[in-house]
């Protein structure tokens, strides 16, 4: 299968990592992710879930490139272009909203950049710094940076976190609507088994620390369409899962 | 309005003043304007006056560029910061004029020792400020600028010098007032031109109208470059500061 799409090709997320160690304060190494598996084909997209704090920023650290001191492997989507949402927008708060895009990718051409800035429904804030957006408008900012780019493989760190419920569906459909368009390898990382389901055709289960996977479930596609009965299903089975794991992990504590 | 009732109340301060005393001593506004006047005639105060300005506009960009460079491999380098931090300190508590005297005796009364002692003058505070912007840097905006691969150029232009430049134009301006008044004292001390000269010539000569025939267009032309050139240009880079109070809602 040899798939020419500017937007993925065959390639896929390939991740292995054998460890990952902090070294806290006092000097004692911290485990934060071990053993830690998953493949993601081109053109999906995954959802990692787990508890909070259990590593789930720092593997996507890992596959970043922000963060070269870990055992492992990581094998990134051919031509390994990336187009990264962090949590909070990181934004530059002196550039105006189209000039943060076009520094971000100087090779986009005015009328691709334009036509994204219509399509997340920027347009009108083109010429805003950052500082007059609220957080909504910031984030879909920073989405249409990571879109500008043409990445190989778009990483979303919580893209709805701190929104109110309704923001946050309007850019979770947001979102499902662009990565279904564009066949973006996409990896989002996320605290929500609902988002992740919404979200992604794949997702990998975390355990708490030092966290690996320890369940792959596929969303039946297309998702979009996705009864409301196969998912709470797929919700149950995900939720025993990482219970199971949470329970299977603190054998020694009282 | 108010500045210019404070400046005529300066000025009416001063007429007060020379009234009072000995004329020799204090010259009226109107002396000292009318030797202005004749200064400005014979071509000798524009040409004084370049001289100088020439001297501090050199002996800054010397100290700046110098000091923004060390300072930034300062705040970003721990290392460095160990090995400099003392030269630093040394170089932050000698006093100018030792600095100045030093450079003549080593390097001769030329124009590379005056301008030189004035640049090595304000190099440490230079580099003291500039070191504080580059420890405060944000590692968030950096994250970004590695994962979408920034250029060496795109980041300067757009990731550090905005992050710096708050901490440039104080440079710049804490800059310019000590550089200009060393630059007087180099030249009184070991050059034949400038406004520096003129006055030691007028202290020697107990001419207090040439003394401050010189001081004062000085004065007002280091006042204009800062009016003209160093506040619009602040003004410049931090406008993207301005649209804090009006942020938008959601759409």
């Amino acid at each position: 299968m040899n798939d020419t799409s500017p937007a993925g090709g065959a390639a896929s997320l390939d991740v292995s990592i054998a460890s990952k160690d902090y070294h806290s304060a006092s000097g004692r190494p911290l485990r934060a992710l071990e053993g830690l598996r998953l493949t993601l084909p081109a053109g999906q997209a995954g959802a990692v879930v787990g508890p909070s704090g259990c590593g789930k920023t720092t593997l996507l650290r890992l596959i970043a490139g922000l963060d070269k001191d870990y055992f492992g492997t990581i094998v990134l989507p051919e031509h390994g272009r990336l187009g990264m949402v962090f949590q909070e927008p990181r934004l530059l708060p002196w550039r105006s909203v189209i000039d943060n895009i076009r520094v971000a990718a100087p090779q986009a051409p005015e009328d691709d950049i334009a036509a994204l800035l219509d399509e997340l429904g920027l347009a009108e804030h083109a010429a805003h710094f950052p500082r007059e957006l609220s957080l909504g408008l910031a984030r879909r900012v920073a989405l249409a940076r990571a879109l500008a780019v043409k990445p190989d493989l778009l990483l979303l760190d919580e893209p709805l976190v701190s929104l109110d419920a309704a923001l946050a569906r309007d850019l979770r459909e947001m979102i499902a609507r662009l990565i279904d368009e564009r066949r973006i390898t996409t990896l989002i990382v996320t605290h929500d088994l609902r988002e992740a389901i919404a979200l992604g055709d794949r997702l990998f289960l975390l355990s708490a620390r030092p966290a690996h996977v320890v369940a792959t479930i596929d969303v039946p596609a297309p998702r979009r369409t996705l009864a409301k009965e196969t998912a709470e299903r797929l919700e149950a089975q995900a939720r025993d899962a990482l219970a199971a794991a949470h329970a299977g992990s603190q054998p020694g504590h009282p | 309005m108010i500045r210019f009732i404070s400046l005529a109340a300066l000025l009416l301060l001063w007429q007060i003043g020379a009234w009072l005393s000995d004329p020799r001593r204090i010259p009226g506004p109107m002396a000292v304007f009318e030797k202005i006047y004749e200064e400005a005639v014979s071509g000798a105060l524009f040409s004084n006056l370049a001289v100088t300005l020439a001297r501090v506009v050199a002996a800054f960009a010397l100290a700046m560029s110098f000091g923004a460079a060390i300072g930034y491999v300062m705040g970003r380098n721990k290392l460095a910061d160990r090995l400099l931090d003392p030269w630093l300190v040394t170089l932050l508590n000698l006093p100018a004029l030792v600095v100045i005297v030093l450079a003549y005796v080593w390097a001769g009364l030329t124009e590379v020792a005056a301008i030189g002692a004035v640049a090595l003058n304000k190099l440490p505070n230079a580099i003291v400020v500039v070191r504080e912007g580059a420890r405060a840097l944000d590692p968030h905006l950096e994250d970004m600028a590695e994962v979408f691969r920034f250029s060496p150029a795109a980041r300067l232009k757009h990731l550090i010098l905005p992050q710096l430049a708050p901490y440039l134009a104080a440079a710049t301006r804490s800059g310019l007032s000590l550089v200009w008044k060393i630059v007087l004292v180099v030249e009184l001390l070991g050059r034949s031109n400038g406004v520096g000269f003129e006055i030691n010539m007028a202290f020697q000569l107990f001419d207090m109208k040439l003394l401050l025939a010189y001081a004062l267009p000085f004065v007002a032309l280091m006042l204009g470059v800062e009016t003209i050139l160093v506040q619009p240009l602040e003004r410049h880079v931090s406008r993207w500061r301005r649209g804090v109070s009006r942020r938008l809602d959601r759409v």
